[in-house]
């Protein structure tokens, strides 16, 4: 496991009104241009993405499915609908705006969006 | 009203539903001789090419029940009683009517030969008849046709396909010199001769008799004689007119019921259409023109006129593999009549051209060998269109390039028929596109245009292209907002360009960023040209999930693992790995549909062991996740069977392990029989084999699934070898010009050109590129590599199973219950139920399954 042997500057990532301290995920290397990954974030699954092309070129929203009720976003396709960032469910091809986490398909249904920080070939997650 | 109907042919049947239509009260009742509501005759032969009789049903009596029609069938009707206005049955019944229509057809025409009803000799006009040639001809070697005719012909094909060696005997020194002329009739000749069928013109048969060991023996008047073991005659037909002629209604010289152009006979209240009536002299002995007929008669007695004025007898056609057309005069009779022909001896193409003295019009044409012309020269005589200064350009080859002289659509006069087997005008066709049909599909559900023989096809859709081109209406074919090209563009550019990965592409010909429909289409493009490891970095982000990590997504998130077992066949040992690895990793076990074996309930990161295992033992990827070759299921054939005549599992086996691996537009499906029974069911497959006597028959284009598709007999008697290239060349061109997701029998319904084309592109080799398919298939084939095995070569790759970047646990949200002795997802109620009880007694990380009995308990 590559993020066991990340340099500790968690700190750096919290502001001083003592909002939530960012966490340290894992390294940008370990992740998949082009595609996504799976991650804990806690009790929480996430779904994280790395578009080396884009800006930001990390992103990360929940990995649970609510359509499919599947943990399996992560393992969607990426790409764009009119210029908007999304993935595509697996299971019945909803996609997912990788910005906001609506779902183009169906506007009440929506997945949670995470804050990335990327620092020195880190990767963080904003709770 | 009552009317009564006698005759259930496709006339009869055709004159039903119209009338039904028109009028919703009238009392219909119909009586038939056959045992059978009305079936589809035309296509009587395909009985021997694997259609059932179900298949070839146009009505059914549940279907006649609820239209209120009521019906007697198996019994004639055997006098009629016009004073009376009844009509009696065979046995007595008699049945009175307000109007009587007759729609007796016609019977086939067996010549005075001393002997011919002996056993052993049949005709060709019924489902019947064709099963007693079928059981006939189980044992038999030699069969011979009377008659060379158009019918004689047909059934002459079917004797081949039956494997009989085939004889055609005709009085006439020709064959169908009704359609023909000298010329196209020789040439018919040539061609039939070369497929082994052996012609004896100017025959007159005039003795049947035993001959040695109880086989027939035909005696012709010029001395010479033929041993046979069954023999057809199909020597013309005759009206069914004789109740009638025997109720004094008017009937011709040389048979036939006279009508006037309402369908209307001498006798008061009594109509005859179809096959058994005349009309200005002439029996119309074609479906099309009966079809007009039944509409004038309903139309006529249900008070809206529909006069028929004689009928085009034009006429194109297969037989025996060969493209015969036919149209107006083809002997060229009219008074001044200008000839043209052209004939190629080498390719065996003869074509003519009757024109008017004038030059102006075409009064008839003859196609024997190449019918690309048809389509155009029938447009020019049904609409006397004014011909071309040159019209010997019109038959004659093109250097460069073929069909540039076809006529364009928006030369054609509104009142053109453009398919005539459902009497659908041009007119029409520009209405409903006016009306807002926007593709071929709509103006075909809308029209029923193409439906029926299905011969006007590409000119229906050059018509409906040209009416929605000139609405300036796009037909928008672009494979997603990324791509304005087809697929089968995208392909060429990637072939021609030689272009290896999606950014690539999309730098140089799309847009934006790429999405789920454009990615995977790439991906499997450029599989199909390249073949390089799917997970390669380049490709990875490209596939769907399950190619991404090669195997199938189920509903809960977790994989199955399908292993290949070539054509269904594998040894007690391999059989036992599967069951350990199954117990092993308690994964739900089930045969599929494909003959082989898929373990369900592997969760991602436990997808390498697993296949770790397999490998190990000799398995191979199956595939199963891929639009790819998918299985070549087999029968078990001549090697147990005792009625196989091929090792079908031999060749399933060699199929599986040549194409395992390609990747194609859609998943592709194979099977191999060994005998006509077809125990592997290879009629319903994207390719179907099955063995004969001879060789192998290759069928293409079947299809199950939720719109099955009979396959088509392609190609008949292949050896190993010829059998083989032709599937390489077949599935390449598939590979190059589907569509996104088409399986091979929607593709086909779309070609242009349809089966012949198909045949041409892949026997003849009509675009030149038969070696290039050949060579790109040789690839294909030789790259191979198990993706599975490729994978657990390389620990990075493996990285990517992990079901979470930062850290090995799995996921907590797949839960399993056991049911029938294995497990399978909790249901979501059951699923909460469980997260509920962890919760509880805190036994988190634990992977063994509840009851969900207990489980339930514990909700409440
Ligand atoms: C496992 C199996 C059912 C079974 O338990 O027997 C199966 C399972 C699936 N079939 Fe199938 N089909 C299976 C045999 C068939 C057959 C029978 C056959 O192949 O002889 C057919 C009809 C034949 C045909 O395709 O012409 C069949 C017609 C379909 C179709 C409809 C295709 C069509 O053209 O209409 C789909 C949907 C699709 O592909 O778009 C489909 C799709 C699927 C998918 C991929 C649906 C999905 O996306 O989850 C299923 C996943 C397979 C998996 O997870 O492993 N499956 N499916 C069979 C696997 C066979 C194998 O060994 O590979
Ligand atoms: C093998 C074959 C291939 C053909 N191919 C083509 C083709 O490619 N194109 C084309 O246009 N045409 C083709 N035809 C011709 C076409 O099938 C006929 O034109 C068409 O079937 C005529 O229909 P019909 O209803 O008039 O006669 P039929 O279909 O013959 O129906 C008449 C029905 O009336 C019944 N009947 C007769 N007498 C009585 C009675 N006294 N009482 C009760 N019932 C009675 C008969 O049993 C029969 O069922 C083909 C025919 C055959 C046999
Ligand atoms: S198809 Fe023929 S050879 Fe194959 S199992 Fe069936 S009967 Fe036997
Ligand atoms: S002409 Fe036969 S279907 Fe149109």
């Amino acid at each position: 496991m590559r993020a066991d042997v990340a340099p500790l500057r968690v700190d750096a990532m919290s502001n001083s009104a003592g909002a939530p301290a960012a966490r340290l995920v894992c390294a940008i290397s370990d992740l998949v241009p082009g595609a996504g990954v799976g991650a804990r974030l806690g009790e929480t699954q996430v779904a994280l993405f790395h578009l080396p092309e884009e800006t930001p070129a990390v992103y990360a929203i929940g990995n649970h499915d609510p359509i499919g009720g599947a943990n399996v976003l992560s393992r969607g396709i990426v790409g764009d609908l009119g210029g908007e960032l999304v993935v595509a469910s697996p299971l019945y091809k909803q996609h997912f705006s990788l910005v906001t986490g609506r779902c183009l398909e169906d506007d009440a249904v929506a997945v949670p969006v995470f804050r990335v920080l990327v620092s020195d070939g880190y990767v963080y997650l904003v709770p | 009203m009552q009317v009564v109907v006698v005759g259930n042919g496709m006339v009869g049947h055709h004159f039903v539903s119209r009338l039904r239509a028109l009028d919703p009260h009238v009392g219909i009742t119909v009586i038939g001789a056959e045992p059978r509501p009305a079936y589809d005759r035309v296509h009587l032969s395909e009985l021997f090419a694997g259609r059932t009789p179900e298949d070839l049903a146009l009505a059914t009596l549940a279907n006649y029940a609820r239209i209120d029609v009521s019906v007697s069938l198996g019994t004639p009707v055997s006098a009629v009683d016009p004073a009376a206005a009844t009509v009696t049955l065979e046995g007595g019944r008699s049945v009175r009517y307000d109007r009587l229509v007759l729609a007796t057809g016609s019977y086939p025409f067996v010549p005075p030969v001393e002997g011919a009803n002996a056993p052993g000799c049949f005709v060709y006009r019924t489902i019947e008849d064709l099963d007693q040639i079928r059981a006939a001809a189980a044992g038999a070697r030699v069969g011979v046709v009377v008659g060379g005719g158009l019918l004689g012909l047909e059934c002459a094909s079917a004797l081949r396909h039956l494997g009989l060696e085939t004889h055609v005997v005709e009085f006439a020194p020709g064959l169908m010199t009704a359609q023909l002329d000298p010329g196209g009739s020789d040439m018919l000749r040539r061609r039939i001769e070369a497929l082994d069928v052996r012609v004896h013109t100017d025959k007159v048969t005039e003795r049947i008799r035993r001959g040695d060991g109880g086989r027939l023996c035909m005696a012709f008047a010029d001395g010479g004689e033929l041993a046979a073991d069954l023999v057809v005659f199909s020597a013309g037909i005759r009206p069914n007119d004789r109740i009638a002629a025997d109720a004094g209604i008017a009937v011709g010289p040389r048979g036939g019921i006279v009508v006037d152009e309402h369908g209307r006979t001498s006798a008061a209240d009594v109509y005859a259409i179809g096959e058994c009536a005349l009309y200005d002299g002439r029996i119309f002995g074609l479906v099309a023109p009966g079809y007009r007929m039944a509409e004038a008669a309903a139309g006529h007695l249900a008070g809206r006129p529909a006069p028929f004025h004689g009928s085009d007898m034009s006429t194109k056609l297969k037989m025996l593999g060969v493209d015969v057309g036919a149209v107006g005069d083809g002997h060229g009779r009219a008074e001044g009549s200008l000839t043209y022909t052209f004939c190629d001896p080498k390719k065996q193409i003869y074509k003519r051209l009757n024109v008017s003295a004038d030059g102006q019009s075409l009064l008839g044409a003859v196609l024997v060998g190449d019918c690309v012309d048809y389509d155009t020269l029938l447009q020019y005589y049904l609409n006397g269109l004014t011909l071309p200064e040159a019209p010997e350009a019109l038959i004659l080859p093109q250097v460069d390039g073929q069909v540039a002289r076809a006529l364009p659509a928006g030369a054609l006069p509104d009142t053109a028929t453009v398919c005539s087997c459902h009497n659908v005008s041009k007119g029409r066709i520009v209405a409903v596109v006016e009306g807002g049909c926007r593709t071929v599909a709509d103006v075909r559900g809308e029209t029923a245009a193409s439906t029926g023989c299905g011969g006007c096809a590409s000119l229906l859709k050059s018509v409906v292209e040209t009416e929605l081109a000139a609405r300036g209406i796009e037909l928008d074919r672009s494979l997603c907002e990324h791509f304005l090209f087809t697929r089968r563009e995208l392909f060429h550019i990637c072939q021609v360009e030689q272009l290896r990965t999606f950014d690539a592409l999309l730098h140089r010909h799309g847009r934006g960023r790429g999405c789920d429909v454009c990615k995977p289409a790439v991906a499997s493009i450029l599989a199909s040209l390249w073949n390089d490891y799917v997970l390669e970095p380049p490709h990875r982000g490209l596939q769907d999930t399950n190619d991404r990590f090669l195997a199938n997504l189920q509903k809960d998130g977790t994989y199955s693992v399908v292993p290949r077992v070539p054509a269904g066949e594998i040894t007690p040992e391999k059989l036992i790995v599967l069951g350990q690895v199954a117990k092993r990793y308690d994964l739900y076990t089930k045969i599929t549909g494909g003959q082989r074996i898929d373990l369900f309930g592997a969760e991602l990161h436990q997808l390498p062991t697993i296949w770790r295992e397999l490998v190990d033992a000799g398995f191979e990827t199956g595939h199963a996740y891929g639009k790819a070759l998918r299985t070549v299921k087999s029968c078990v054939g001549n090697t147990w069977c005792r009625y196989g005549v091929q090792d079908s599992v031999g060749m399933a086996i060699l199929i599986e392990n040549r194409y395992k691996g390609l990747r194609s537009p859609h998943k592709l499906k194979l099977a191999v029989s060994g005998c006509t029974r077809e125990c592997a069911e290879a009629q319903s497959k994207d390719v179907g084999v099955i063995a004969t006597e001879h060789g192998w028959n290759l069928y293409v284009c079947g299809n199950g699934g939720m719109r099955p598709r009979h396959a088509d007999l392609f190609a008949t008697d292949l050896d190993d070898d010829t059998l083989i290239r032709y599937i390489d060349r077949f599935l390449m061109f598939y590979v190059r010009t589907a569509d996104r997701l088409q399986r091979t029998s929607v593709w086909l319904e779309n070609l242009e050109g349809g089966l012949d084309y198909l045949r041409e592109v892949v026997i003849d080799d009509r675009l030149g590129i038969a070696a290039e398919l050949e060579t790109q298939m040789a690839h294909v084939v030789g790259t191979y590599r198990c993706e599975w095995k490729a994978t657990l070569e390389d620990p990075e790759r493996l990285r990517a199973f992990r079901p979470f970047v930062n850290g090995d646990d799995r996921d907590d949200g797949v839960v399993f219950v056991r049911e029938r002795g294995q497990k399978r997802p909790a249901t979501p109620a059951e699923r909460l139920a469980r997260i509920s009880v962890r919760a509880v007694d805190a036994m988190a990380a634990d992977t063994a399954a509840v009851d969900p009995a207990a489980v339930a308990e514990d909700v409440r």
